[in-house]
């Protein structure tokens, strides 16, 4: 009876595990033409957890594992999420990858094991836990960016991946081990109370926060850290870089969060200014160096820089303010890249990618539908009303402004304007060019659908985005700053 | 009440669900389906505005057929709608535009006529929204939301250069929109969580922070109006933009700036106003006196028309910053007349462009020979556009200067230059469109305008002629709400 009561708040990811195992094992049994039940599998795994999630949900905080793992508002919500991503992007990427031969037991079981650590950080109490899971989930994603091993490009991008990573993750662990030995604890709340009380060497503890800030920064891919991701984003396949790019940042928020705000919130004045400094880097650079792409996943990379940045901007506002509209922000990023990199997708076919920018000339005269889709995506990127893209800028700016950083609004609205500006030229290239081949595009049911849904669902989100804001508000006040 | 719905809200969502419609016709094979719903539409839209006018109340300065309704509660944002004297015009002028658009767009459109109909609906609820919306958010939802029809619209349906114009215009109005995103987030901190503008308008600001709200709002509403010196968008966008694109931008888009200026800079920041009314004033009179002689200069008509539109844009912020009954009120019926006027010379444009496509004056000669009903028409708004008394024009014009008289007589003095510069441009650029030999076997081989076109113009005519000889009905509508604002601007907001 006590272990069911300990093992239920990480009931979801025990079923995952389980069933990643079982998935695996079934794989093998399958021949090639049936992979399907492979995929059938996944998404019933991913209904499971969400409804084992939902069905788990307790209310207040509910700590596990002698503290070690943690089951809390936010962390159901953004588990959510990430199951919703996961699912999309299967969805999203079964055609592409079939016609590339890269539909396999792999790809799938890949994905659920980055879920897997996904969860393991979002739930994360602990510096041990936190590593765990993100180490689960990096070297997923390497082995998926891998997957095409005739692929010299997708080879060298998961290389990259890989040594950065690892440098990293050696940089996160460096900073945990100052963390331990200046508070004497790797747990999240006792390493705060203890910075509370002070502590003898508060250089080690800055040294330390320097080294888990760039950690971070690295796994966010925020500017000077950011050297990784147009490669990678551009390497992988495009599915893979769905992958990497989606739901992996609902992780990357709760992990920051977890660390810097449980753990490390009474040294907020060091971080904060850490924060400013990376956050307008990356909003310069990202958005300058997207202007000047001719791919487009490219282009999403350094977008994806720049939004991470303008992320940031919600931790450096603080309070539930601050902390919630990050996590809006993260969750609307997610849906629109999803949508994305799904539009990517859906135009590709066997030997032909679909990722540079001419590749949407003249959409709206071969496909008006995923035109207008693509055209609220972007709207929506670029933070224009009334799609949900604007609340997500509009929440941050409030929480920056609120804590008297007026300037630093002025000066992200300011870079938002130049990302704008290819956001709109992608508009521009759909609606005003002439196409420049007239290849039917085939789009299959359940893709269609789910572009569909992605595409008025950040419209609809956009009209009524109270009941989201909401949501993302309360879970950070009940989840962390509660203790 | 319409049928049980308020009013306003029917105004914003009617034209909108019927461009969501239209455009749902799909391809160019439904395109005479396309028209008529959307002719349905541009009616029903203009229908339905007309309670606003018929059941107005002239003698409160409070927000009329007001609708409150909680829209986002985490930052206590609401669906706040409501008109009073200074916007409950423009959201009839804004219908009005939308139906002549859908009739003038009716068979010169040929390609995508679904989303280039839909586009114009769509616009039309957005704009009506920007004029009724009381809160902040709202506000700016509609106010940036309209930047995408217009965007698509001389993107796909312009000219030549219209891809340059299309970027130059979504960036330049932007840039504006995001830096008054701030400038209300602070508001609404200062204001201890409010986004309602009447809740703005009795906020206590310190001067410094008046002056940054000021100049923020000052980006989003010069670039829209446009003042001098951030109008360069303007010539090209309406250069390239298709004739509906014109006139609505000539016609309702440079009127949200001068709306925004009302509602927000002015009785948010009065002191500030004050502080920079000399700075305003004189970006008006160069936009009167400057521009006008560009327009002098111009060989393209719709060239012409566009710097016209922003000297003739640069009485109404004039008239806005001298602080009186007159000049506010004149502004403001200025915006009208502009609309009527502007909207029918790029009409008139668009009439010879469809037939030789091509807006270059010397292309032309001797047009009354051919088109004789259409000379007539033209000459009317061409008078107007010069501000001849008996036209809307001179009632605006004439307020301005007399106002301005009463602060400081050389800036009526350069303002009224104006009667003789636009004289000189338009009728210039008349008589050597219209009069004189034909001029070449495009204009020997012109036809009259159609039955079609004539109502067009039968319809603006009437305005134009109407509001020039008996103002009254319109100027009765501004004047309470007018002073009402006027006694804001009067009060310092630095303390209570």
């Amino acid at each position: 009876m006590n272990l069911m009561v300990e093992l239920m708040p990480a009931g979801a990811e025990i079923f995952l595990l389980v069933m990643v195992c079982v998935i695996l094992i079934v794989d093998l049994l399958l021949a090639e033409s049936n992979k399907i039940y492979t995929y059938s599998l996944a998404m019933l795994t991913l209904l499971g957890c969400a409804l084992i999630t939902v069905g788990t949900h307790t209310q207040g905080v509910v700590y596990t594992f002698h503290n070690m793992f943690v089951d809390d508002l936010m962390s159901d919500v953004l588990k959510l999420f990430t199951y919703i991503a996961v699912g999309a992007m299967l969805v999203y990427s079964r055609q592409y990858l079939t016609v590339r031969g890269l539909f396999t037991g792999e790809f799938m079981v890949l994905a659920l094991f980055a879920l897997l650590g996904m969860n393991v950080m979002i739930s994360a109490n602990n510096f041990v836990t936190l590593y765990l899971g993100l180490e689960l989930l990096s070297l997923s994603l390497y082995a998926m960016v891998a997957l095409q091993r005739d692929s010299a490009v997708a080879t060298e991008a998961a290389m990259k991946y890989f040594i950065l990573g690892a440098l990293a993750s050696g940089l996160l662990l460096y900073g945990m081990s100052m963390l331990y030995g200046a508070t004497g604890s790797l747990e999240l709340g006792v390493i705060s109370a203890a910075i509370t009380h002070g502590v003898p060497n508060n250089a080690l503890l800055v040294f330390g926060l320097v080294f888990i800030v760039s950690g971070l920064a690295f796994k966010l891919g925020v500017v000077p850290f950011h050297m990784w991701v147009p490669d990678v984003y551009h390497g992988a396949p495009t599915a893979m870089t769905m992958m990497i790019g989606s739901a992996p940042k609902l992780a990357a928020f709760a992990f920051t969060a977890r660390i810097l705000v449980e753990g490390l919130q009474p040294l907020m004045k060091d971080w904060s200014g850490m924060l400013i400094i990376l956050a307008i880097a990356s909003m310069a650079l990202g958005n300058l160096s997207a202007i000047a792409q001719t791919n487009l996943k490219r282009m999403f990379a350094y977008s994806t820089i720049s939004h991470m940045g303008f992320l940031l901007l919600g931790f450096i506002g603080g309070g539930v303010e601050g902390y919630g509209s990050a996590m809006f922000y993260a969750v609307v990023y997610v849906l629109m890249t999803l949508g994305g990199f799904g539009m990517i997708m859906l135009l590709s076919r066997a030997g032909f990618e679909a990722d540079t920018l001419n590749d949407f000339k003249g959409l709206n005269q071969r496909s008006p539908w995923l035109a207008f889709m693509m055209l609220l995506l972007m709207f929506s990127m670029a933070g224009v009303p009334p799609t949900v893209g604007f609340y997500a800028k509009f929440s941050v700016l409030n929480a920056v402004v609120q804590t008297g950083h007026t300037w630093l609004a002025v000066l992200a609205v300011m870079f938002s304007l130049i990302g704008a500006f290819y956001y709109l030229r992608i508009v521009k290239l759909m609606y005003f060019d002439v196409p420049q081949s007239h290849e039917p595009i085939n789009l299959a049911p359940d893709t269609g659908l789910l572009i569909s849904i992605n595409g008025l669902g950040v419209l609809a989100l956009g009209m009524m985005p109270g009941m989201l804001m909401y949501t993302c508000a309360e879970s950070v006040k009940q989840s962390l700053l509660l203790h | 009440m319409i049928f049980g719905l308020p009013v306003i809200s029917v105004t914003i969502w009617l034209p909108i669900i019927f461009g969501v419609l239209v455009l749902a016709t799909g391809n160019d094979k439904n395109a005479p389906l396309a028209r008529m719903l959307a002719l349905a539409g541009g009616v029903l839209g203009f229908l339905v505005t007309l309670p606003l006018y018929t059941g107005f109340d002239i003698t409160t300065s409070d927000m009329q057929f007001e609708e409150m309704h909680s829209w986002i509660n985490r930052f206590n944002i609401h669906y706040h709608l409501g008109v009073d004297g200074i916007s409950m015009l423009f959201i009839l002028l804004n219908s009005l535009f939308t139906l002549i658009v859908v009739l003038a767009g009716w068979k010169v459109i040929e390609k995508r006529v679904a989303q280039y109909m839909a586009a114009f609906l769509i616009m039309s609820g957005i704009v009506n929204g920007v004029f009724a919306a009381l809160d902040s958010v709202l506000f700016y939802v509609f106010w940036e939301a309209m930047l995408i029809p217009m965007f698509i619209i001389i993107g796909v349906w312009g000219g030549p250069n219209r891809v340059y114009a299309a970027m130059k215009f979504f960036l330049y109005t932007l840039l504006g929109s995001l830096l008054m995103l701030v400038a209300l987030i602070y508001l609404y901190n200062l204001s201890g969580g409010s986004f309602e503008i009447l809740d703005f308008h009795d906020l206590v600001i310190p001067m410094q922070a008046q002056i940054l709200i000021f100049i923020a709002f000052f980006f989003a509403f010069a670039v829209k109006v446009p003042m001098f010196p951030v109008h360069t968008w303007l010539p090209d966008a309406h250069v390239e933009a298709p004739t509906g694109g014109s006139v609505v931008l000539a016609a309702i888009m440079l009127k949200v700036g001068a709306y925004g200026f009302l509602r927000f800079s002015l009785p948010i920041t009065p002191d500030a106003s004050h502080k920079l009314a000399g700075v305003m004033i004189a970006l008006s009179l160069i936009a009167i006196v400057y521009i006008g002689l560009v327009a002098l200069k111009q060989s393209d008509m719709k060239k012409l028309v566009a710097y016209s539109s922003i000297s003739h844009m640069g009485f109404v912020t004039l008239g806005i910053f001298i602080f009186n009954t007159y000049g506010v009120e004149g502004a403001l019926l200025q915006m009208l007349s502009h609309g009527f006027v502007a909207g029918a010379l790029f009409l008139c444009i668009g009439v010879l462009y469809d037939r030789v496509h091509s807006r270059e004056i010397s292309a032309y000669g001797g047009v009354a020979n051919r088109m004789p009903v259409f000379a007539a028409f033209f000459m009317l708004f061409a008078m107007a556009n010069s501000g001849l008394p008996g036209t809307s024009a001179f009632v605006g014009e004439f307020m301005v200067i007399m106002g301005a008289v009463k602060v400081n007589f050389w800036y009526a003095f350069a303002a009224a230059s104006t009667l003789v510069f636009g004289a000189a441009y338009t009728l210039w650029m008349y008589k050597r469109v219209i009069f004189g030999a034909v001029a070449n076997h495009h204009v020997a081989e012109l036809a009259d305008i159609t039955p079609r076109e004539k109502l067009i113009f039968a319809v603006l005519a009437i305005f134009v002629l109407g509001m020039g000889v008996y103002p009254l009905p319109f100027g009765e509508i501004l004047h309470v709400s007018v002073n009402d604002l006027l006694l804001h601007v009067a009060h310092s907001k630095l303390t209570n």
